[in-house]
């Protein structure tokens, strides 16, 4: 396949910049996701995190730049790759982006029943092993998002990124507005499912834990770009003072205590 | 990408099936009517017949990709050779479609997708029932909400210092003023096409002037109020349950209960006063379009110069029609503010009970607005007016 001819970088991002209005988001931002990696992008508010993800999937059109995308040039991709593409890639938003009015079970049928002509009772067992593979009970199926909880929701959501088996997930805050257990129980989740799928996992998260637990490389962006790449102990041994006060801040101590406490038990 | 594969052969006594290929999404379908046609074949009688052992052996050595989809097909096959009495062999699957394979096979049952639907006539009963329930507790709320509204609003009377009155000015502004042309301009009209569609009937008789009768009548006692309370129930009832909704999502209706603000003094109070302070006002200017727009037509079509159409006004339309008319608006205002108020603190904390409970404020107003006016009517007729 085409990926594999670009030495296993499934996301590449050249020269990126975006830009709304006079404010300069992203200038000649660089990074390289590689396959089967946990990538967790982290950087101040409005460093723009939560833009780039929209601009590697496509939903926000850059100013000008290069992004490829499991080999699909998703800024001047025809429909034909786009469309094809999308179905190699799941995104779960930060409050799951579930629709309303369809019940969960409805919700993770909708790409398959999109994309695939599939008898229903293999669909509805499709969409049992979906909500087993995210630690949701079979009865959240026949439930509507807001019935849930916002933990549930998220799972559900994951559940409806995951679909299509893809190759790629990508998380807009994934452990936003959970509590302590449950960020921990996603966590654990997302690492559980990318080691078992062989899934590459793009992350952007403020969470210290998250980082700590789960990611196999953080990129920062700061001053527009992406300011390092590398493992937990790169950005612990950077010397930025934007890098020194958010990994060794008081809430990065207690993180990396936990971390390590968790690594010896 | 190989097409996904299923060979089934004879190895020993042993039934020895060989999967190849891709069993993903895309191949499900085939693999599918595969699986069906291997039930039906008689594949597993023969191989009893002809001496074979009640033993399969499920090779997936070769297998290309495996998906959910590809994994679930799998764990049918296996299920189907277990209920046939087969001892199934699995050597491990490949390290990579291990765990879809843990998956497929721990999920269980499949999921049910839609929330069940009673049919026949047991559900029909069932659904009346559940629907006089709900209009039931509805009524209840509503009343109850009324009642609230009403205390809080003579405990106010007491406390005019509590009373929002830059609110109330505010609501005012956007649900009276603001409403002027677009209740003036219909109301023009609709005087106009009453006295052409009446002119051209009452012409045949030779009763021309009594054009003016039907006019001053109908716009003065029904159509101005009616006209100008279903436009304020589609104009500012809606505004009304949005605004008060959109204030729940974002928990500000909560925020403002923990500071020891009453959402009935601050968001029902103001809005509720208001409309009733100017829905008689914007009935007042709807009646004099409503006239104009007559007797524009009258002069125009019957040549009834505006003279002998106020003259006559005056003779045959009393002061008594106008307030039998006007007296119904604050009534109506008080309606529709109740009812968009009383949607609006009851939109829960998703954004879609905002739509939803906004198009039934709208519908509720103008259904009870229409209800009250034919209450109105008979009681008029009870006492003689």
């Amino acid at each position: 396949m085409a990926e594999n001819t670009l030495q296993d970088v499934v996301i590449s991002v050249r020269g990126l910049v975006n830009r709304f209005d006079d404010n300069v988001i992203h200038q000649d931002l660089d990074l390289d996701v590689y396959r089967g990696e946990v990538i967790g992008v982290v950087g101040g508010s409005g460093t723009g995190k939560s833009v780039l993800l929209r601009t590697i999937i496509g939903l926000n059109h850059p100013v000008t730049g290069s992004i490829r995308l499991l080999g699909t040039d998703m800024i001047n991709g025809s429909p034909e790759d786009l469309r094809a593409v999308r179905q190699r890639f799941g995104v779960l938003f930060q409050d799951g982006a579930l629709f309303s009015s369809l019940t969960v079970a409805q919700n993770i049928q909708v790409p398959l029943k999109e994309f695939y002509d599939l008898p229903q009772d293999l669909l509805d067992e499709i969409v049992a092993a979906k909500l087993f593979m995210v630690g949701l009970s079979p009865d959240a199926g026949a439930k509507y998002p807001a019935e849930l909880s916002g933990g549930m929701r998220k799972r559900a959501g994951l559940a409806r990124a995951l679909a299509l088996d893809p190759e790629v997930v990508f998380f807009d805050e994934p452990t936003a507005g959970l509590d302590p257990i449950g960020a921990a129980a996603f966590d654990q989740l997302v690492r559980d499912l990318q080691r078992a799928l062989g899934l590459t996992v793009f992350m952007v998260t403020h969470d210290l834990d998250s980082l700590h637990a789960i990611c196999d490389r953080i990129a920062v962006l700061a001053e527009k770009k992406v300011l390092l790449t590398g493992p937990m102990d790169v950005m612990l041994k950077a010397q930025h003072p934007w890098l020194v006060e958010y990994f060794h801040g008081p809430r990065a101590r207690a993180a990396a205590i936990t971390a390590t406490l968790d690594e010896r038990m | 990408m190989a097409d996904g594969k299923l060979q089934a052969g004879r190895d020993g006594r042993t039934l020895r099936f060989r999967l190849t290929g891709d069993w993903t999404l895309a191949h499900a379908s085939a693999l599918l009517a595969r699986l069906g046609g291997l039930a039906t074949a008689g594949l597993l009688r023969d191989h009893l017949r002809d001496g074979g052992e009640q033993h399969a052996r499920l090779d997936t050595g070769n297998l290309n990709r495996l998906d959910t989809a590809g994994a679930l097909l799998l764990a049918r096959l296996h299920r189907q050779l277990e209920d046939q009495g087969f001892s199934v062999e699995w050597p491990e699957p490949r390290h990579e479609h291990r765990a879809l394979v843990d998956y497929a096979r721990g999920c269980g049952e499949a999921v049910t997708v839609w929330p069940r639907i009673d049919g026949g006539f047991a559900g029909f009963v069932r659904h009346l029932g559940w629907l006089t329930m709900f209009f039931a507790r509805e009524a209840r709320r509503f009343t109850s909400f009324i009642g609230e509204v009403t205390e809080t609003a003579i405990l106010t009377a007491f406390r005019p210092g509590q009373m929002r009155f830059t609110s109330m000015v505010h609501h005012m502004e956007e649900t009276g003023l603001k409403a002027l042309p677009i209740v003036g301009l219909l109301s023009f009209l609709i005087g106009m096409v009453m006295a052409y569609q009446g002119a051209s009937q009452l012409q045949k008789f030779g009763a021309q002037l009594f054009v003016v009768d039907l006019i001053g009548i109908s716009v003065l006692r029904e159509l101005g109020v009616l006209l100008t309370s279903i436009l304020i129930a589609g104009r500012s009832g809606s505004a009304f349950t949005a605004q008060i909704g959109t204030m729940k999502v974002n928990e500000e209706v909560a925020a403002m209960r923990t500071l020891g603000l009453d959402p009935v003094v601050v968001l029902v109070l103001p809005r509720m006063f208001a409309l009733i302070l100017t829905l008689p006002a914007l009935t007042f200017f709807a009646d004099i379009m409503g006239l104009a727009g007559g007797a524009l037509m009258a002069w125009s079509t019957l040549g009834i110069n505006p003279d002998l159409f106020f003259g006559r006004l005056h003779d045959a339309v009393g002061l008594r029609t106008f307030v039998v008319g006007i007296v119904k608006a604050p009534v109506f205002a008080a309606l529709i503010a109740l009812v968009g108020c009383y949607e609006g603190l009851r939109v829960k904390r998703d954004a879609e009970s905002v739509g939803r409970l906004t198009t039934r404020s709208v519908v509720q107003s103008i259904f009870l607005v229409i209800v009250f006016d034919a209450l109105f009517s008979i009681m008029f007729n009870f006492l003689g007016i």
